[in-house]
């Protein structure tokens, strides 16, 4: 779809808004009033991919980001010859010419893995011993032991996965999920992220460009919803002035717009007033939806959460409450992976961090009925080296590493995917981040190959030249 | 509905059944003729089908275009080829089908196994034609799996120019421009220069005609933020409205010309372009010096530097003859590329992405070619290869630069006293360090003396009396310590802290000090310290004694030990005397040691003495930020005679035991430099160099933080080699190494015998000979003052951007501006001086449905201000705008914990205090991961990488930020105190003066009625309510009139909030 097709099909709705039944007005006297606000509705984007050539399998998507890479060696890919080999060299036909980051140009030894493993599930799957609750739902879940990536440092890494580019400027795939097929929330962004440290103190920086809609139009973007001060920026009233008095405000300008707009004939005005709208609306649904102290206590003590408490076990209770109000792709960010050292200790923290709410999660969906239509993935950017960094960590690794995926057409239960005995390539089913991205858009119902936005003279597309549906794991 | 064209097409094929036998590779089988799709079959026979054709030429409606009598081949062709065909028919060998090309009339017309795909004039021998048309799944093309399919128009374009003779054009804007001559086209009243002959002799050519000219309060408030980015005063336009002469608009031009806000005005353009921003970008993505660069490309736009001039200073001012201060702080534009800090990133990767955005970043800024594309392939669409991409990059290749890692500090901006008085302290630190680090006979003797003693020393054991401070910590900043006995624990943290703690102590006298940093589970990483991972960094440790006579006087400390000891972070830099230098300076921990309770013990060079009781204050200095600080801890003092040393601690660190434990032919020149560095860090001997050096820095540190500095560029000896990397591949190294070169497409520069350099390719982008660069700037230019670009794609003037409409007129422009010495402001002048640029903004829905995105210029076009500018006006309404210019970016108000996902350090932005608040918005601090949140709403862009074109959002987030951030809530207020103060005693009449000011024009009636209805309920609220009245007059740091009515100030705070909120108080008409 040509950029200029955008614009035209933005100019034309709002054209056609006001000629028909005029939309300013509309969007102005339904500020307070919900069900006429359900009509004005009309003016949100419903996607430029109509109709959908696919069946869509998966309405929303959760996207639990383990920032800093976690080891895959001790999460989910069991690799006991690389406890018999620990202190051995590895062997350098793996390893030649490889890239490696903090480990260039040092000797290269095995390190064992810290954790031991178990079965769990229907299949008797291995998952380390650290994560229980996630093997409690093992037959949910589809694990990969297969992926690779191409950026072996944190940001472009980052970059990589999200916008299928380690140079920054291209949008995130919840900018283009967006624009794909819009949103059905009504009162927020169709793109929210969250985002939680973890207590290791390997908390790696992460840029919100992780999150832009780079060369798409910015309301694609995605909006950060934070735990401390206002969850969207500038939400909240000014002190001493209450939402009555902000409502009299906004309404007194939208008025003075909508004369403006009979002077002018100016399609954005009306957009403008409709803008306002929904900032007032947000300023009512956000809070509400933030706070969590609203939910059961067994929900808090299913995920093993506080109300406030700004962790990874609230942001992943608030991704349900978002899903449950239509938002199309949820990402959270849950940082402090990055376990160049102190590896044993680090992850059982991290453990203990999302264990029990990732899993929830997945409980939670699934008792709503939600798990059907709701892709839920959880991995890194990267995983770790089999090889020791300093005696006690593990170096960033691209070769190999372990992600896994839960409902939304993905098959519950199996394994996908191998890497070899060291854990260092992936050796069998193969999955790229490009491969990644075309199975989501191909669950949400798009081909990834049509899925197109012209700039800068070429047509682009977030698995830019590559990508390849994943259909062994679909249901 | 039938598309009309299509049904006239599909009739028009039948009489042209494909020739099968003549393609001998071909394995189509049967079809003798190509089906008619059934839709189209009734109107074939139709009686209303040759009407229906012969309204082909006839616009219904703006989008069913129709297809032009006469096809251009740059017009109508190209963009249709090159979007279905070239990627496999075009200029990238590697990729191209059946080795058949299409993108050169040679190549479309060769016969190939006795096909030809193109045969002038007849289409029933084009294999173009036939294939287009073909229904086999297997012949037709393009392919149908691929997206690009042909719409009927296109394809009835195709084959209307294969029958014209299918004459292809060059590229247009790869042909140098002649300068056209104006029509002969005028219109009274409208048409004042040049620019209006083009545009006119086109409207009448499309039975169009120019619109109304603006009234002058319009033109006033449009030329104002068009050439400033600031509103008018009311009384000027006042005055403009009355000025009868009939230069009256020129003069105002002129007058807005010479404005020095008028270069603030082009820098944030321009700034975009080259990626402007104050930190790294990638990763920590902390600060970096390059604010001078910016004021200059300011200053420059003031001075109307020529703009081949600007051009050759910022690609190459180092390599000028003498070049001054200023042309070096132009060459910053080499290094405003995104660097990264991060550990284990790989040089030559970095490297290689350096490349890339240079070669993008020239390639836009001057050129606007989509090179990036060619970092991996021959280009699909434009006549440049991959080659030609490296050959760019290589032009870099010279500037010195460490490709990974903190960038170095830069050249000194300060006038020339300042910056003698630096370098001078620099040179006596510089001096006194050497002194501290070489070596005499008596402390090589005594070093030798001191390992000696201290291989036999033993951990001490002391008798510690606790301290109880006698009141609460006081606290620079805003942290918050508690105190239960001795133990003090912190309840609220500050990024960065300077903390005293008084106390009295019940002793005679003391000999040492203690402190104890103590791990609690209550803690990040269960401390000792508050930083996320549990960490702290003690900078600077220091006691003073109050003395009977109220006096205090510093206690000097020595022999510092402690736990945990890392030369990098020792506890030495605890008692250095260095309080304000570079961050790192001070006692702390590695992420091991983390969670466990530590110790450091300080000897005092002469026992303290008191009768009794001794009272002393202690400093903690916490410079590191992220909350570097102690979390919990208690102090302890002690009588014991020296030594003094922390528990389980020997004469020195362990490391250090532990290389003096080896026989001195077995240490490793770096234990040794260890063990002599502990040594001269702690022996008496070096007391009074050691001194010496800390107040020598603590002066220079403090001369540094006067002076500005700028990174700029500078050659290296040997430049890099630089080599295609096959596919981009950084770690694939087999590529030809390639010399500095510009695209073989384009005219070369004029150099023989030597390698070209940066300047000359700062020469040639400037060139006559260049057909592009100028181009390119003018349709810039045109883009600010109308809304859109001449080609709207200002990014692309390749093959894919779209061809201009009006490609006289630009190339008018350009042939102007290279003619009139490269002057921008002429430029400018000639632009906003025109008919066109004057009409009015309204638009009718008959206008807008034929034209939608006005590209034949019969109106002005209404866009809203850009992000800076929607600050500055507010601003300036309120009367807070301050407009000094230049100098260090500065922080307006930023949400607290916006930059919590930010590391390495954790910052936290601190707004500015004062007039620096009030400054205008290009001189926010750009911070490239996460841009100033009320800038990124309104679509300033984070300048990642560079940006032609900002886009024009209008989005929610737009609305939060007028609504509530405080920058406009204070100007809100601000502004209701001038609505009180300046507009009069009635309610209406403060209205209408705020109107007037706003949006300088006089309100009517309806909209003073509406807020006349908001001002009374308002004031209604407040007055029941004065508290609420209080609570939003304490926003911001603007001071609050005293002799206002609270409640009044803060209903017409209610109003001035309605005005600075409209659409039209943010929008240029």
């Amino acid at each position: 779809m040509m950029h200029d097709d955008l614009i035209q099909q933005f100019t034309r709705r709002a054209f056609l808004g006001r000629v028909s039944h005029g939309l300013g007005a509309l969007a102005l006297s339904s500020l307070l009033k919900p069900d006429i606000a359900q009509a004005a509705a009309s003016d949100q984007w419903r996607g430029i991919v109509n109709p959908l050539p696919y069946k869509q399998k998966a309405k929303r998507v959760i996207y639990l980001c383990m920032a800093g890479g976690p080891s895959h060696l001790e999460t989910f890919d069991p690799k006991p010859k690389l406890t018999e080999m620990h202190g051995k060299e590895m062997p350098e036909s793996l390893t030649k010419g490889q890239q490696l980051a903090q480990l260039q140009g040092n000797k290269l030894t095995c390190f064992a893995p810290q954790w031991g493993f178990q079965r769990f599930g229907k299949n008797g799957t291995e998952i380390c011993e650290l994560f229980p609750q996630i093997g409690s739902i093992v037959d949910d879940i589809c694990i990969i032991r297969s992926m690779t990536s191409e950026a072996i440092n944190h940001d472009p890494a980052h970059c990589f996965m999200n916008t299928g580019s380690s140079i920054p400027g291209r949008p995130a795939m919840g900018a283009w999920i967006n624009y794909g097929i819009g949103t059905p929330a009504e009162n927020l962004p169709g793109f929210l992220v969250l985002t939680s440290h973890g207590k290791g103190g390997q908390n790696q920086p992460i840029a919100a460009r992780q999150w832009s809609s780079g060369f798409l139009p910015s309301k694609f973007q995605g909006v950060h919803l934070r735990s401390k001060g206002d969850p969207v920026l500038y939400l909240t009233n000014p002190p001493g002035v209450s939402r009555e008095m902000q409502n009299d405000v906004i309404q007194a300008t939208s008025k003075l717009n909508q004369r403006w707009d009979n002077v002018m004939n100016d399609p954005e005005v009306a957009t403008r007033i409709a803008q306002y709208e929904m900032a007032f609306k947000m300023q009512a649904s956000v809070p509400e939806l933030m706070d969590i102290s609203q939910e059961p206590k067994s929900m808090l003590d299913l995920y093993g959460c506080q109300p406030g408490d700004g962790s990874f076990a609230s942001n992943c209770l608030l991704a349900r409450r978002l899903a449950e109000r239509g938002v199309r792709f949820i990402q959270l960010y849950h940082k402090d992976w990055d376990h160049h050292g102190n590896l044993k200790n680090d992850i059982q923290l991290k453990a203990q961090e999302v264990d029990r709410a990732s899993a929830a999660l997945i409980l939670d969906l699934k008792q709503r009925g939600m798990l059907d239509d709701t892709l839920v993935i959880w991995g890194g950017e990267f995983g770790r080296t089999p090889m020791s960094q300093g005696g006690n960590g593990r170096d960033h690794h691209i070769k190999g590493f372990s992600i896994w995926m839960a409902g939304g057409g993905v098959k519950g239960g199996i394994v996908h995917g191998a890497t070899d005995e060291f854990g260092y390539n992936a050796v069998e089913n193969h999955i790229e981040v490009h491969d990644l991205h075309a199975t989501m858009l191909y669950l949400m119902g798009m081909e990834h190959t049509h899925l197109t936005y012209k700039f800068q003279g070429r047509d682009y597309r977030l698995t830019d030249v590559f990508g390849k549906v994943q259909k062994k794991i679909l249901v | 509905m039938v598309d009309r064209i299509g049904s006239a097409l599909s009739a028009h094929c039948q009489f042209f059944p494909l020739k099968t036998h003549r393609r001998k590779r071909s394995k189509i089988k049967s079809k003798q003729r190509i089906k008619i799709h059934p839709m189209f079959r009734p109107f074939l026979t139709s009686p209303i089908f040759c009407i229906l054709s012969l309204m082909l030429l006839l616009p219904a409606r703006s989008e069913e275009t129709p297809v032009p009598e006469k096809i251009e081949y740059n017009r109508d062709v190209r963009p249709i080829l090159g979007d279905s065909c070239f990627k496999c028919h075009g200029f990238d060998k590697n990729h191209r089908k059946g080795d058949r090309r299409i993108d050169t009339r040679e190549g479309a017309l060769a016969d190939i196994d006795g096909i030809k795909a193109i045969v002038p004039g007849d289409l029933k021998a084009s294999e173009l034609y036939a294939r287009i048309h073909s229904d086999d799944e297997e012949e037709v093309m393009p392919p149908p799996k691929d997206k690009r399919q042909l719409t009927v128009r296109q394809k009835a374009i195709l084959s209307r120019w294969i029958e014209q003779g299918a004459e292809y054009q060059d590229h247009w804007a790869y042909i140098k421009p002649t300068k056209p001559t104006p029509p002969d086209a005028t219109q009274d009243v409208f048409t004042k220069n040049s620019i209006d002959r083009f545009v006119l002799a086109r409207q009448i050519g499309l039975g169009l005609k120019p619109g109304k000219e603006a009234d002058r309060t319009a033109l006033y408030r449009r030329l104002s933020f068009d050439l400033l980015g600031l509103p008018p005063k009311p009384e000027e336009v006042a005055a403009f409205v009355q000025d009868n002469a009939a230069d009256a608009y020129e003069k105002l031009v002129e007058k807005l010309l010479a404005s020095p806000h008028y270069g603030e005005r082009m820098a944030v353009y321009w700034l975009d372009l080259v990626r402007f921003a104050d930190t790294a970008g990638y990763h920590s993505d902390n600060p970096r010096n390059i604010w001078p660069y910016r004021d200059w490309v300011i200053n420059s736009f003031n001075e109307n530097k020529r703009f081949d001039q600007f051009t050759i200073e910022q690609i190459a001012g180092d390599m000028l003859p003498n070049s001054t201060k200023q042309q070096k702080i132009a060459s910053a534009f080499n290094r405003l590329n995104m660097t990264t800090e991060e550990g284990g990133a790989q040089p030559k990767q970095y490297e290689s992405k350096t490349v890339t955005d240079r070669v993008k970043t020239v390639g836009t800024v001057w050129l606007a070619q989509t090179y990036m594309c060619n970092e991996c392939h021959d280009h699909k669409f434009d006549p440049v290869t991959a080659k030609d991409f490296y050959r760019i990059g290589a032009f870099f290749a010279d500037i010195k630069e460490e490709t990974i890692g903190r960038r170095e500090q830069g050249i000194i901006v300060a006038p020339p006293e300042l910056e003698k008085k630096l370098n001078d302290q620099s040179a006596l630190v510089d001096r006194l360090n050497q002194t501290l680090v070489s070596s005499t006979p008596e402390i090589k003797a005594a070093q030798e003396e001191w390992e000696k003693e201290t291989i036999k020393s033993e951990a001490l054991v002391a008798d510690w009396t606790p301290i109880l401070p006698t009141e609460k910590p006081a606290a620079e900043n805003k942290s918050v310590y508690e105190v239960k006995q001795d133990i003090l624990f912190v309840k609220e943290a500050a990024d960065k802290e300077v903390i005293r703690i008084k106390a009295k102590i019940p002793l005679k006298h003391i000999t040492a000090f203690r402190l104890d940093a103590l791990a609690d589970p209550a803690l990040p990483a269960s401390g000792p310290g508050r930083a996320s991972n549990g960490n702290f960094r003690l900078s600077e440790f220091s006691v003073e004694q109050l003395l009977p006579d109220g006096k205090l006087q510093p206690v000097v400390l020595q022999n510092a030990t402690a736990t945990f000891d890392h030369s990098s972070m020792s506890i030495t830099q605890a008692i250095d005397g260095v309080t304000a230098s570079a961050y790192e300076n001070g006692w702390g921990l590695t992420a091991e040691e983390a969670g466990k309770d530590h110790t450091a013990c300080f000897e005092t060079q002469e026992p303290l003495t008191g009768d009794g009781e001794i009272n002393v204050v202690f400093t903690l200095r916490f410079n590191y930020g992220g909350q570097h600080l102690l979390g919990k801890f208690k102090l302890a003092a002690t009588t014991t005679e020296h030594p003094v040393r922390a528990p389980g601690v020997k004469g020195a660190p362990h490391d250090v035991m532990e290389y003096l434990a080896k026989p001195a032919s077995e240490r490793t020149p770096d234990q040794v430099a260890r063990i002599e560095g502990r040594f001269r860090e702690i022996t008496p001997l070096l007391n009074t160099i050691r001194q010496e050096h800390a107040e020598a820095k603590i002066k220079r540190d403090e001369l540094e933080s006067q002076v500005a500095r700028c990174i700029v560029s500078e050659r290296n000896e040997t430049p890099r080699v630089v080599r295609v990397l096959p596919r981009g591949d950084w770690m694939n190294e087999t590529g030809e190494i390639v010399k500095p070169g510009v695209p073989a497409h384009l005219p070369q520069p004029a150099v023989e015998g030597r390698d070209l350099n940066r300047l000359d390719l700062a020469q040639w982008l400037v060139s006559r000979d260049n057909p592009l660069t100028a181009r390119v700037f003018v349709n810039r230019l045109w883009k600010m003052f109308y809304g859109v670009g001449l080609s709207k794609t200002l990014e692309d003037m390749g093959t894919q951007g779209e061809w201009p409409a009006q490609q006289p007129l630009l190339d008018w422009l350009a042939c102007e501006f290279m003619e009139s010495g490269w002057d921008v402001k002429h430029v400018v002048r000639l632009m906003v001086s025109s008919g066109t640029y004057r009409l009015v903004s309204q638009t009718t829905p008959e206008i807008q449905e034929h034209d939608p995105f006005n590209r034949e210029l019969t109106h002005q076009s209404p866009f809203r201000l850009d992000a800076e500018f929607v600050r500055d006006n507010a601003l300036a309404i309120s009367g807070l705008l301050k407009t000094r210019i230049g100098g260090p970016s500065v922080k307006p108000y930023q949400p607290a914990g916006y930059w919590e996902n930010l590391n390495f350090p954790a910052r936290e932005w601190a707004n500015d205090q004062g007039e620096n608040q009030w400054r205008r918005g290009l001189y926010t601090w750009w911070q490239r991961s996460y841009l100033q949140p009320s800038m990124l709403a309104f679509d300033a862009p984070s300048r990642e990488e560079c940006s032609a074109s900002r886009v024009n959002s209008n989005i929610p987030q737009q609305a939060l930020a007028l609504l509530n951030d405080p920058t406009y809530v204070e100007a809100a207020r601000a502004f209701a105190a001038r609505i009180m103060q300046e507009g009069g005693n009635e309610t209406d009449a403060r209205i209408a003066w705020a109107c007037k000011q706003a949006l300088v024009r006089d309100a009517q009636p309806d909209e003073i009625q509406i807020l006349r209805a908001l001002f009374e309920k308002q004031l209604a609220i407040y007055t029941k309510d004065e508290g609420a009245a209080q609570e939003i007059l304490k926003i911001g740091q603007a001071p609050v009139p005293e002799n206002l009515s609270k409640t009044e100030l803060a209903a017409w705070t209610s109003v001035a909030r309605a005005i600075l909120n409209l659409h039209e108080t943010i929008t240029r008409f």
